[in-house]
């Protein structure tokens, strides 16, 4: 009988059962995700450890390849795992069996996703939750195929992965987007010891499931005034002139002194703003090398990084914020339904989360700045 | 018609050039910018106010040339060979994204 291992890995609550024949990839996979393993399980051992839980439930479990074990029984879902969940079988390649040349794409092909990248193959049916992955023993490969599938998750239901830093204070989420240098793993070294991080590099996004997320932000949301408009061809036409973004309803941003509590009224007759979109922690490293929080928390505001001589928080057009957030998040099937969906994502989030510029200074004074 | 097989079309030498914006896109305007997403690769686009005329005009029955004249010309100042020159150069791009399909006859 062929050993098999089972963690159960999971993100932003969504939970994903990789099993694999070789314990040491198990092993490796479970000291990579940490906190993130919820569960994980050996050949021939009938308990399932939940790490953090503390307690052990007694399963059943059934042989392949036709062997019997001694106490053979149906195969429980012993993960007590959500019909929404997604299994991984794991088939691990010799090194040097798959290229490392070519860039990631993914594709829908036949109803299913095709994940694919140098190091890598694998497949995963939507609809059944269950697919493949061929590569050889390292953590990197299954650790892009994990993002790209929770990327294409969250896409059916109008969340994202963004290249960001996250951080949670006073209960609130913030993030930090930028691309590679922009300062994500900075201001994330530079957090005081009251924040929590949830990540350094890549923000998890999901619409918050729990509250009515309508549109009584709009008040409080940015996306005012800026006289520059992105002119990616150069010819003609008249200088914009400063102002107001329709999107913005003709209200002024506000700066962090002057905006009321999170959750309190802003005007007579107006709702509360309501946390449209909820940040996990996630185990995807940037270059501080440390897992995040498993945590989460409603999102409260979204910074566009800028590296600057001092610490300033500046508005920016819904245009502007729109762009930006699109430039940043991860996503890379060629589907159109999916990209439509990943677009409409970040139309809804720019609408219902302040997205602001953040020119910050290396120095944690940003931090005064911040929630 | 793929960007490399659009013809360099100069005012009253060759067949007319027709647009229309390709439906392997996610876009939206936003005060006065256009973004568009391609579909069939996620690349992004913003169109400045030149380029949104451009798109907004882009029915597949209009020529490129008409555009130009009518819309673009009209309402910026800039020389018509000129700005016919940028336009094509323009819609070149955007189609070989496959934001923007390009032909020499109109569009059903």
């Amino acid at each position: 009988m062929k050993p098999r291992y089972e963690l159960c890995i999971e993100i932003g609550e969504i939970p994903i059962l990789v099993h694999t024949d070789s314990a040491e990839f198990a092993g490796m996979l479970h000291d990579r995700y940490g906190k993130f393993v919820v569960g994980r399980r050996a050949a021939g051992d009938p308990n399932i450890e939940t790490p953090g839980r503390g307690e052990q439930r007694a399963v059943e479990y059934e042989a392949e390849d036709g062997c019997e074990p001694e106490s053979a029984a149906p195969r429980d879902s012993t993960f007590n795992l959500p019909v929404s969940s997604f299994e991984l079988e794991v088939e691990l390649l010799p090194p040097g069996m798959m290229s490392d040349a070519e860039e990631a794409r993914v594709r829908l092909e036949g109803g299913r996703w095709l994940m694919e990248r140098g190091d890598f193959r694998a497949e995963c049916d939507p609809e059944q939750r269950r697919g493949w992955v061929r590569q050889s023993a390292n953590p990197y490969s299954i650790d892009a195929v994990l993002r790209m599938l929770h990327s294409l998750i969250l896409a059916r239901e109008g969340g994202f992965l963004v290249h960001a830093a996250s951080a949670v204070r006073n209960g609130r989420a913030f993030l930090f987007a930028g691309v590679s240098g922009a300062g994500k793993t900075t201001i994330s070294r530079l957090a005081p010891p009251d924040v929590l991080l949830l990540t350094d590099e890549i923000s998890y996004v999901r619409k918050d499931r729990s509250q009515d997320s309508g549109v009584g932000s709009q008040e409080s949301a940015v996306g005012s005034r800026d006289s520059k408009v992105t002119n990616q061809k150069a010819r003609g036409g008249r200088q914009n002139e400063d102002r107001r973004d329709p999107a913005s309803d003709g209200v002024l941003s506000q700066t962090p002194e002057t905006r009321p509590p999170f959750d309190a009224p802003l005007t007579p007759g107006t709702r509360p703003l309501v946390p449209a979109f909820v940040a996990y922690g996630t185990p995807f490293a940037g270059e501080l090398a440390r897992i995040g929080e498993n945590l989460q928390a409603p999102i409260a505001a979204l910074y566009l990084l800028v590296q600057g001589p001092g610490n300033a928080i500046e508005d920016v057009s819904q245009a502007d914020a729109v762009r930006s957030l699109l430039q940043n998040i991860l996503f890379f099937a060629d589907d159109k339904e999916l990209v439509q969906m990943v677009f409409q994502a970040a139309l809804e989030f720019a609408k219902c989360v302040p997205v602001r510029r953040l020119v910050f200074a290396p120095d944690a004074r940003v931090w005064d700045l911040i929630g | 018609m793929e960007a490399a097989q659009i013809p360099v079309f100069r005012f009253g030498y060759m067949s007319p050039l027709y647009i229309a914006r390709s439906n392997e896109i996610a876009a939206r305007q936003l005060g006065d910018e256009m973004i568009v997403m391609s579909a069939r690769d996620s690349t992004l686009f913003s169109l400045n106010n030149v380029g949104l005329v451009i798109w907004q005009a882009a029915d597949g029955r209009t020529s490129l040339e008409d555009i130009v004249k009518d819309k673009v010309c009209a309402e910026f100042e800039i020389a018509p060979e000129e700005a016919l020159k940028d336009a094509e150069n323009f819609v070149r791009e955007l189609a070989g994204h496959g934001i923007m399909r390009v032909s020499d006859k109109p569009f059903e």
